[in-house]
């Protein structure tokens, strides 16, 4: 009787078989890396928005206060977006006949709010709550990025929950006194020592139980 | 190969007394007598290799494939609409879907224990039946697979039931028993599925040889791994194969000690009791003989193997049912007695209720089939006939998955508030899936029965006298 299989055979099976591993290694890694990419996470990403406003020339230009716009920041858990007359404060005085700012005259007059696109979206099983992060000394820029660079609003963080516990487990490697939260460009000299101070000054705990975020 | 009627040497010796042997002492043969090397390989292979497939198999098979699609509905629907479509809700949070998780996986015992257990036993009657119920094990535990995948209500996130290096730097609770359930059941699915395997290699490469088709043959080839029975592969084919016993061996213990930790580590009245292990041990064993005696008779006589599965086979597999099902009789009464023991208000209440409560019915049913049916098993005469031991074996099915009913929403559905009591119904997507179940598991055995050798081929010629010629050491 012929042979079924050629000699390759014996050679071709043993790779495979031994390539297996390796193959299924790539796959995993290939799959963990595509999670933590911007594709799914949305990280860094600018989105189109009906106004182009930029953070960089309000902020870093003009050196408007975060809290003039977002106004609960410190009080509620969403920092707010602001109403068209926030806007109109200035702008009824200056750049009254940009063409940029057409869409925020027009929701002026008319009454209707501008439709901004939402930056940073967290699943609706998990509660974020701006002012008690405020109020421990978490400042903007740290889940932000540096606001005050971007031309266009984009999601500095990975918004991952590996993110969130990577400070719940640590607080004191990120606070800062309270002082320096609105400070975009705020550097700690000595996080080492000043971290746990300021954890035991704010009375900040290690909040990692499950109900913390999801209830 | 050596033929019939060369007596080996040392086997020729003087005669000096006749010993008249009483009947009922002689052994009944694990294999009729008359056959040699080439009928049985003939026998066996021919169910596989033969042209022509005989029009049962397609109306068996036919059936299975309607059931599958009641399946195919009943997941369909539940993919789309969520866990709602059971019966399941408050106090009842469990009810089919892990009844008859428990009921498959329980009836997926058998294999692994005739395989394994019995193999280190050196038992050699296991030899006709362990192929097929190795992969009634196997087919079970696809079965079982399902439920608990799908009773997550979200089953394309079933991957978070491992631990793996996720976005959420979280690892599954490894202190909950269903966690445990994870490993266990996924440890026990692929170590029987490579146990199965590697048993199967010597006789993928006889269908490879006795092949006329050139495609089979090489689908049977690749599936042989090169095998051309020399000594140095049998050698390490027997280690291998003694090493994937003494792993299951342990294996056949764990899976359904810790399904059992998932009733018994909670504290509901009626789950929380420190015998459950080896209790649901027992059962596990006792249905999966049941499952294997409920196949393994329609089967050989459909398929004429009563000479490779004789009567003995037949009635070691009562005698198995009798022993766990004498356990598991114990069982529930010591469930009785430690509720009254333990003076717990909500435990004998759970006993009470257990008996007279609202699903009495369901426990009654339990003691006839699971405690009374078996005791029929103490008689030859039932013991060695066909019909007595596929109807006890049917009663055993049956009380296998009532004594999970009783378990599962007898349990939860009192409360120890009484405002929160309520009852539990299987609706009817739970019957589909239960149903649907039953034809993924024919649909398989068919395909198995058709495609594969149901009765290992190399180790029934280990069972003829000439394989013992020389001597014992096989």
């Amino acid at each position: 009787m012929a042979q079924i299989f050629h000699r390759s055979t014996n050679t071709l099976s043993r790779v495979t078989i031994f390539g297996a591993v390796f193959i299924a290694g790539f796959v995993l890694w290939v799959i963990g890396g595509i999670v933590r990419s911007p594709y799914v996470t949305n990280q860094g990403i600018a989105r189109e928005q009906p106004v182009p406003f930029s953070h960089q020339h309000h902020v870093a230009g003009l050196g408007i206060d975060c809290r003039y716009c977002h106004t609960s920041v410190e009080k509620s858990n969403f920092a707010g977006i602001p109403p068209t007359q926030t806007c109109m404060n200035c702008h009824a005085q200056i750049w009254t006949n940009a063409d940029m700012l057409a869409p925020v005259r027009n929701s002026f007059s008319s009454n209707t709010p501008i439709r901004w696109e939402r930056v940073h979206r967290l699943p609706d099983y998990v509660h974020f709550n701006h002012s008690i992060h405020i109020n421990k000394g978490v400042g903007c820029a740290s889940c932000h990025g540096r606001i005050d660079r971007m031309n266009l609003t984009y999601q500095a963080s990975p918004l991952t929950m590996e993110w969130c516990l990577d400070c719940h487990r640590a607080p004191e490697k990120y606070v800062r006194p309270r002082d320096q939260v609105f400070n975009m460009a705020y550097v700690a000299t000595d996080q080492k020592t000043l971290g746990p101070q300021l954890m035991r000054a704010y009375n900040i705990q290690k909040l990692t139980s499950c109900s913390t975020c999801h209830y | 190969m050596a033929h019939k009627d060369d007596t080996p040497v040392h086997e020729i010796r003087p005669v000096t007394q006749e010993v008249r042997v009483p009947e009922r002492y002689l052994p009944t043969p694990t294999i009729e007598p008359g056959h040699s090397y080439a009928s049985i390989t003939d026998h066996i292979s021919t169910i596989v290799l033969r042209k022509r497939t005989p029009i049962g198999w397609y109306v068996g098979f036919g059936i299975s494939l309607i059931l599958m699609t009641v399946l195919t509905a009943a997941i369909g629907k539940l993919v789309f609409v969520g866990v709602g479509i059971w019966g399941i809700n408050h106090p009842a949070g469990w009810g089919m879907d892990i009844i008859n998780f428990v009921w498959w996986i329980g009836i997926g015992h058998a294999g692994t224990l005739i395989s394994a257990i019995l193999l280190l036993l050196r038992q050699e009657w296991r030899t006709s039946i362990n192929r097929f119920a190795e992969a009634m094990t196997l087919f079970a535990v696809a079965s079982a697979g399902l439920y608990p995948a799908l009773h997550t209500g979200r089953p394309w996130y079933d991957f978070w039931l491992f631990p793996y290096p996720n976005t959420m730097t979280l690892w599954p609770q490894f202190r909950s028993p269903l966690m445990w359930d994870v490993f266990a059941v996924s440890t026990y699915a692929t170590v029987s599925a490579l146990f199965w395997y590697v048993g199967l290699i010597p006789d993928l490469a006889t269908l490879r040889d006795r092949a006329t088709n050139v495609i089979a043959r090489k689908i049977y080839g690749m599936g042989a791994l090169g095998w051309r029975g020399s000594a140095k592969h049998w050698y390490r084919y027997e280690t291998a194969y003694l090493l994937l016993a003494g792993l299951s061996t342990p294996l056949v213990l764990s899976v359904h000690t810790i399904v059992s930790f998932d009733f018994a580590v909670a504290q509901i009245p009626g789950w929380h009791a420190t015998f459950f292990p080896p209790y649901f041990v027992a059962g596990a064993v006792f249905a999966g003989f049941a499952m294997v005696l409920t196949l393994a008779i329609p089967a050989r006589k459909f398929l004429k193997l009563e000479d490779f599965i004789t009567m003995k086979h037949l009635e070691n597999m009562g005698k198995v049912m009798l022993a766990t099902g004498l356990i598991v009789f114990y069982a529930y009464l010591m469930e009785l007695f430690l509720g009254w023991y333990s003076g717990n208000v909500f435990e004998r209440f759970m006993v009470h209720n257990r008996i007279l409560g609202p699903y009495w019915k369901m426990y009654i049913a339990l003691i006839v089939c699971n405690g009374l049916a078996p005791q029929l098993m103490w008689v030859k005469r039932f013991r060695t006939s066909t019909a007595m031991l596929f109807i006890t074996a049917m009663f055993v099915n049956v009380g296998m998955w009532l004594e999970r009913f009783v378990i599962i929403p007898g349990s939860l559905h009192r409360d120890f508030l009484p405002s929160s009591w309520g009852m539990y119904h299987g609706t009817r997507w739970d019957w589909s899936m239960f149903i649907g179940s039953m034809g993924l598991f024919l649909f398989l055995l068919f395909l198995f029965i058709r495609f594969l050798p149901m009765i290992s081929i190399f180790e029934m010629r280990t069972l003829l006298p000439e394989a013992h010629a020389h001597g014992e050491e096989h």
